[in-house]
């Protein structure tokens, strides 16, 4: 049996601190009409971490730039849909109250930090700009106040490293540098995009550890964006998976890595190198690649590239499946019944990526 | 004295006219009434005085595209630098201040009279007028003017002046006055100084026209204690109505009125403005633009409007009006040479001049502005001058094929033979000439292969280097002469004479050697007055027309226009096709 | 930074050397080629009817008879140590550094490149401050309005300013404001800026507008490229995210990256203008270094030519070691080796 019934979106007023609704963003081209992100809606509460999920493309950052209002005044851009920060609405809010908003109640870091920090100003500098143009304070209190977020990201000895260029910090100290700058007015809402991508795998571990602590001091809502399900597994309290602009799972975290449903996030666990797998172990890879956001593939965006494809007797290629709860928590968008989902899910998928052999 | 040529101009020409047509030319006439009703029009200028004024006042306004050699009057061999000495300096003798033929006269200026001749043309001897003062007052003196010409000689510090002093004069070895060692500078004795007002010339040979010698800026007195040599320049001492106020070497100089300067001693100069200002180094487009909006009331070097405003000028009657279109002692031609077969045979040379298209050669020139057709070396503002017209050019204004056809057979080449053309090639006049001849010969079978040369180095290195000449196959040469004063002596001694011409190269003379136009120049020098002289020239015209050495191309004729604000204007033929500038006035 | 600055000093002297030797060569070693002897070089200076031995008495004066390198170090041992030169009357001294005398108006070449230095600068320095503002707001601004009316009609106007030649709107701007409307100098105008400022900048009004016409259509476009570019990286995104207002974006961040390389073009351009911005001078008639070049070189005038060149090489030496030292102060990724 196949509820056919989607999840009814939210209505009325707002009760979580972050609240999307429907989010759509579409851009359109010469070549056509970019639908990167369509129907999106999910819920972040101050001190929740949201892992969102996706392979390039799938619109995990586009919907990240949208909560921040990033996407305006960028060339032709449709945004429809709701998102309530604290009880304000913001896709139907002024650019300029938006703008007030940014780097004050949500504050983003992006992937590569030797990029995304101007190479001209030294990294005092941008922090304290970020801090005075939300705080009428004096250079001076603003720059003591640089070098106390310096300190508290773990970069030592901060009083001399504060006049630093970016380009002079290591990769590791550079993220640090930003998420400085990204906390630097105590944002309630922490957005990071790909936040490890551009560092070593040991540093990664550091900045997750830094993260998580921040997050717990400050008690933030922090959204961390990634393709990779390892970055999510130790930080998130709950995942959403994206593909081609939409939702396909939605879940706590257990939820997601002990009993996900839908193929795609069955492939990506597959995915994630374990270290506790034996090493001569493939990793279990998903074929094809993702669809064109301009000429989104009929029925299931992901029937394509799914395996499962054909037991769904034909609907995955005619009908767009509705993100149908299984549980209080877990939401799946899939056309595959839920029994037949779970009973692949036990006797196929967990014991190949238990560390048997690869097939 | 020799006219700049025009430099060619920018060719800004189709765009540049029609924006200024749209913008219309200078300001039209309104208040021009100085004495009687002056009408403008088009020559208003030639041969008779264009709104005759005796009013003094205002500043009078030139303007040169380039720099004068020196205005120091014994270091300058530019026509219009010897037409604005007139300003500063008195010479002996001077052409007079009159419109039409009357200019090409020499009266005396600093002399009382003209020279009066003596051991058969060999010594000629002047009086100076007394009452005649320098600029500080101190009263000039025949010494003064010994010493200018003594100092004029030394060709290495005063290095651009003309050198008929040093060719006439009997030198004896004088090296000039800045390496004289006597102690007053005075020492060459052919020139004497008997008594303050009284000069002695004493030449090596008799020379007829030494009263057009005596009229050279070189005769302008120079006080000696006042001279500084290659810096004499940076303040000439004024013997005329005007003295050097500023000096900018390279930029500007203005000269106001010389209180020493004695009207009554001076019945030649009008002397109208309080004022001259001279602007250096202007672009040529700009001067003829500022002439016509009234910026602008003089274009010293005359070179006359640039080919892009010409069209324009003369097509709307109301800029047209203020042109005057003189002639100029000055011919164009094409030197055909016999050092070079087989135009060594004189057939073959006539062949040239018959198959010659004239017309094309005038109309590459601008034609009916830009001159004459000519008929024969000598142009017709030269007094003496006659009609010679051996080849039937009048006739057979494109040519005569069949008589070119009849001389090549005659010299042997019955189709015709190979042979270069050289040419100025930084000179489009000069580009289109010879095509024009290129063309026309070919008709009969000359086939002539142009080659452009640069004009700075044309005769230094290449027309004018016999040897280069000859081993290159110049066969013709592309030239043009003007007169150092118009009279036959002046434009044909460096021209025709044989014993000019050196191996070295720097010769003007490339392809005229007969002994005989020789022996018609020596027999010139020795008449001892200007009209006993006039009849050779005709001679020798014909003779060199005879030689067939020189295919006459342009008897040269310049467009000047003529700002609205200037009175008493008139060309000067003397001074060769220049406003007579010291006679100049303006009106505000 | 201080050391490469010496050892680019020291660089320079001897790329000046160079360059003083390679102009000496083509003066003489040119026409030698065509077969022409140093008395029919001296013969160019002299006067038209000059007979053999008087262009040969001209040729010693101007020590034209000396073999190359003799003439060559007499020019060193001018600019270092002077020279007297002979005025017949007396003696004329030049002191170190002397650039000598020209061959043609006999008149020392160090004051008189001394006395258009200013014009050229002037000149410069008008022009450049326009073409700045005016270019580089251009370009941002198309940048920013990228494909509106503006940007296309910008675009259009500096493409034409790019292609039109000085010499054509000197001329034609001279003629309808000048001479026809009288709202600006006449052509050949300049009071020295001591003299009078006002009238310095009046009468160079149109010069610099024209000049900087030129140069700010070129810096138009190049702004506008270099701000498309610098707005789509991701420090931008993160000024943004930031909360900092447009314009700060747009200023601080964008613009300060965009010009660090257009600062080292403008540097040079700078340079080079300064060594004679030769067309705009002999259009306006300015008495500048460029139109002095231009007249030296048509009469072969060796000295004055020599005065030119080793005065624009200086400015073009400095303008490359200014630019290259304030790239690295600019943008503190970039060190000087």
């Amino acid at each position: 049996m196949t509820p056919n019934e989607s999840t009814p979106t939210a209505v009325g007023t707002p009760t979580a601190f972050l609240d999307v609704r429907d989010l759509r963003v579409h851009f359109p081209t010469d070549d056509g009409l970019v639908r990167a992100v369509d129907g999106v809606s999910f819920t972040v509460d101050r001190g929740e971490t949201l892992g969102i999920v996706g392979e390039s493309g799938s619109g995990k950052s586009v919907t990240s730039l949208a909560i921040m209002g990033l996407n305006r005044g960028r060339g032709p851009v449709h945004t429809s849909g709701e998102v309530w920060l604290d009880g304000e609405e913001l896709i139907g809010a002024s650019a300029e109250s938006v703008r007030r908003l940014r780097g004050k109640k949500m504050a983003m870091i992006f992937q590569d930090p030797l990029t995304a920090m101007h190479p001209h100003y030294t990294v005092g500098h941008q922090i304290i700009e970020a801090y005075r143009i939300h705080n009428p304070v004096s250079k001076a209190v603003a720059r003591k106040h640089a070098i106390d977020m310096l300190g508290r990201v773990g970069i030592p000895r901060p009083e001399r490293r504060v006049d630093d260029y970016p380009h002079q910090f290591s990769g590791g100290m550079r993220q640090r540098a930003m998420i400085a700058m990204a906390l630097s007015c105590d944002p309630e809402l922490l957005i990071a995009d790909e936040p490890t991508t551009a560092l070593d795998v040991t540093v990664q571990a550091q900045i997750l550890d830094l993260m998580r602590n921040l997050q717990e001091e400050f008690n933030s809502a922090l959204i961390i964006i990634t393709h990779d399900l390892g970055v999510v597994a130790e930080l998130a309290d709950r995942i959403m998976v994206m593909y081609a602009g939409r939702c396909i799972e939605y879940g706590t975290a257990v939820d997601v890595f002990e009993r996900p449903e839908h193929p795609y996030t069955w492939g990506l666990l597959g995915s994630v190198p374990r270290l506790d797998r034996a090493t001569t172990a493939r990793l279990i890879p998903i074929q094809g690649t993702p669809p064109s956001l301009i000429q989104l593939p009929s029925g299931c965006s992901f029937h394509p590239r799914c395996p499962y494809e054909p037991r769904t007797n034909g609907r995955s290629r005619t009908q767009m499946p509705e993100l149908v709860a299984v549980s209080g928590t877990h939401q799946v968008r899939c056309h595959l019944p839920v029994a037949e989902r779970r009973s692949i899910w036990e006797k196929e998928i967990r014991a190949k990526l238990a560390g048997g052999e690869a097939s | 004295m020799r006219r700049r040529t025009a430099v060619p101009a920018v060719a800004v020409g189709v765009t540049l006219g029609m924006v200024l047509a749209a913008c219309g030319g200078g300001s039209d006439e309104g208040g021009d009434n100085q004495s009687g009703k002056a009408e403008a029009k088009q020559n208003a200028a030639v041969g008779q005085i264009f709104k005759p004024s005796t009013k003094k006042g205002g500043t009078i306004r030139y303007a040169n595209a380039d720099d004068f050699d020196s205005v120091d009057p014994g270091d300058t061999y530019y026509g219009y630098a010897w037409d604005f000495a007139r300003y500063y300096c008195r010479s002996l003798t001077m052409f007079d201040t009159k419109p039409g033929d009357e200019g090409n006269k020499i009266v005396p200026d600093l002399a009382e009279s003209l020279g009066t001749p003596s051991d058969g043309g060999k010594t000629w001897t002047y009086k100076l007028r007394s009452g005649v003062k320098f600029e500080d007052g101190t009263p000039i003196t025949s010494k003064d003017v010994k010493y200018a010409v003594e100092r004029s000689l030394d060709k290495s510090v005063l290095k651009n002046g003309p050198t008929y002093f040093n060719d006439l004069l009997d030198l004896q070895g004088y090296p000039g006055a800045f390496k004289d060692p006597s102690p007053d500078k005075l020492g060459l004795k052919a020139i004497e100084t008997p008594d303050d007002q009284t000069i002695v010339f004493h030449l090596k040979e008799a020379f007829g026209g030494f009263d057009y010698i005596a009229m050279l800026p070189a005769t302008c007195p120079v006080p000696r204690d006042k001279d500084t040599g290659s810096k004499y320049k940076e303040h000439v001492v004024s013997s005329g109505p005007y003295m050097f106020d500023t000096y900018e070497a390279g930029k500007s100089f203005s000269l106001k009125r010389n209180p020493n300067w004695d009207p009554a001693t001076d019945p030649h100069r009008a002397a109208l403005p309080d004022r001259i200002e001279m602007q250096l180094h202007v672009n040529a487009n700009d001067i003829d633009n500022r002439l016509m909006s009234g910026d602008l009331d003089v274009d010293v070097q005359s070179i006359g409007v640039q080919a892009a405003t010409q069209a324009q000028i003369l097509n709307d009657p109301n800029l047209a009006k203020n042109t005057d279109n003189p002639t100029l002692a000055r011919t164009w031609f094409a030197a055909i040479n016999p050092d070079v077969a087989p135009l060594d045979n004189i057939d073959c040379r006539k062949a040239v001049l018959y198959a010659a298209d004239h017309d094309g050669y005038l109309r590459a020139f601008g034609g009916s502005v830009g001159g004459e057709l000519p008929t024969s070396l000598l142009p017709p503002s030269i007094p003496g001058w006659q009609d010679i017209d051996l080849y039937n050019f009048k006739e057979h204004k494109t040519g005569d094929p069949e008589a070119a056809k009849q001389s090549l057979q005659a010299c042997g080449q019955p189709n015709g033979f190979s042979t270069n053309l050289a040419y100025r090639s930084d000179r489009p006049t000069e580009k289109a000439a010879a095509e024009a001849l290129q063309a026309s010969l070919a008709k009969v079978g000359i086939k002539a292969t142009l080659k452009g040369y640069p004009s700075g180095d044309y005769f230094a290195l290449y027309a004018g280097k016999p040897s280069y000449a000859k081993s290159n196959n110049l066969g013709i040469m592309l030239h043009g002469w003007g007169a150092d004063w118009p009279d036959g002596y002046g434009f044909l001694s460096q021209l025709v004479d044989s014993r000019t011409i050196r191996e070295s190269g720097g010769n003007y003379n490339l392809t005229v050697k007969d002994p005989e136009i020789d022996k018609l120049l020596d027999e010139a020098r020795t008449k001892t007055s200007i009209e006993a002289q006039q009849p050779f020239w005709a001679q020798i015209d014909k003779k060199v027309m005879e030689d067939a050495t020189i295919l006459p191309g342009v008897w040269a004729k310049v467009l000047l226009y003529r700002p609205t604000r200037l009175t008493n204007v008139y060309v000067n033929e003397g001074l060769g096709g220049y406003y007579d500038f010291v006679q100049l006035g303006v009106q505000e | 930074m201080f050391r490469y600055i010496i050892r680019r000093l020291l660089a320079s002297v001897l790329l000046l050397v160079i360059i003083s030797m390679i102009t000496f060569a083509i003066f003489f070693l040119v026409p030698r080629l065509a077969g022409a002897t140093s008395d029919d070089l001296a013969a160019r200076y002299a006067s038209r009817a000059a007979d053999a031995a008087q262009v040969h008495a001209l040729s010693e004066r101007l020590g034209l008879d000396q073999p190359i390198w003799v003439q060559y170090g007499k020019f060193v041992k001018t600019l270092v140590a002077g020279a007297d030169y002979d005025t017949g009357t007396g003696t004329d001294h030049c002191s170190a550094p002397c650039l000598g005398y020209s061959f043609v108006t006999q008149n020392p070449v160090g004051p008189e490149l001394l006395d258009r230095l200013p014009v050229t600068a002037s000149l410069a320095a008008g022009a450049c401050v326009l073409w700045l503002l005016g270019g580089v707001a251009t370009g941002v601004m198309s940048a920013l309005r990228k494909g509106s009316v503006f940007d296309r009609a910008a675009m259009g106007t500096a493409l034409a300013g790019v292609s039109l030649p000085i010499f054509f709107t000197g001329l034609v701007t001279l003629s309808v404001f000048s001479y026809s409307l009288g709202w600006t100098a006449p052509g050949g105008s300049y009071t020295p800026l001591t003299q009078n400022p006002a009238q310095w900048a009046y009468d160079l009004l149109l010069p610099w507008i024209c000049l900087a016409f030129l140069y700010a259509a070129a810096y138009a476009r190049l702004t506008r490229s270099g701000m498309l570019e610098t707005m789509g990286e991701d420090f931008i995104r993160t000024a943004r995210a930031k909360g900092l207002p447009e314009r700060t974006v747009v200023v601080k961040h964008a613009l300060r990256s965009t010009l660090t390389p257009i600062t080292t073009i403008f540097g040079l351009d700078l340079g080079l203008l300064l060594g004679g911005a030769v067309l705009t001078e002999s259009t306006f008639s300015l008495p500048g270094i460029g139109k002095y070049a231009v007249d030296a070189i048509n009469a072969h005038d060796l000295p004055k030519i020599l005065g030119v060149v080793l005065v624009a090489t200086i400015f073009i030496i400095l303008a490359n070691l200014i630019v290259d030292v304030l790239y690295a102060v600019i943008d503190p990724r970039v060190r000087l080796s």
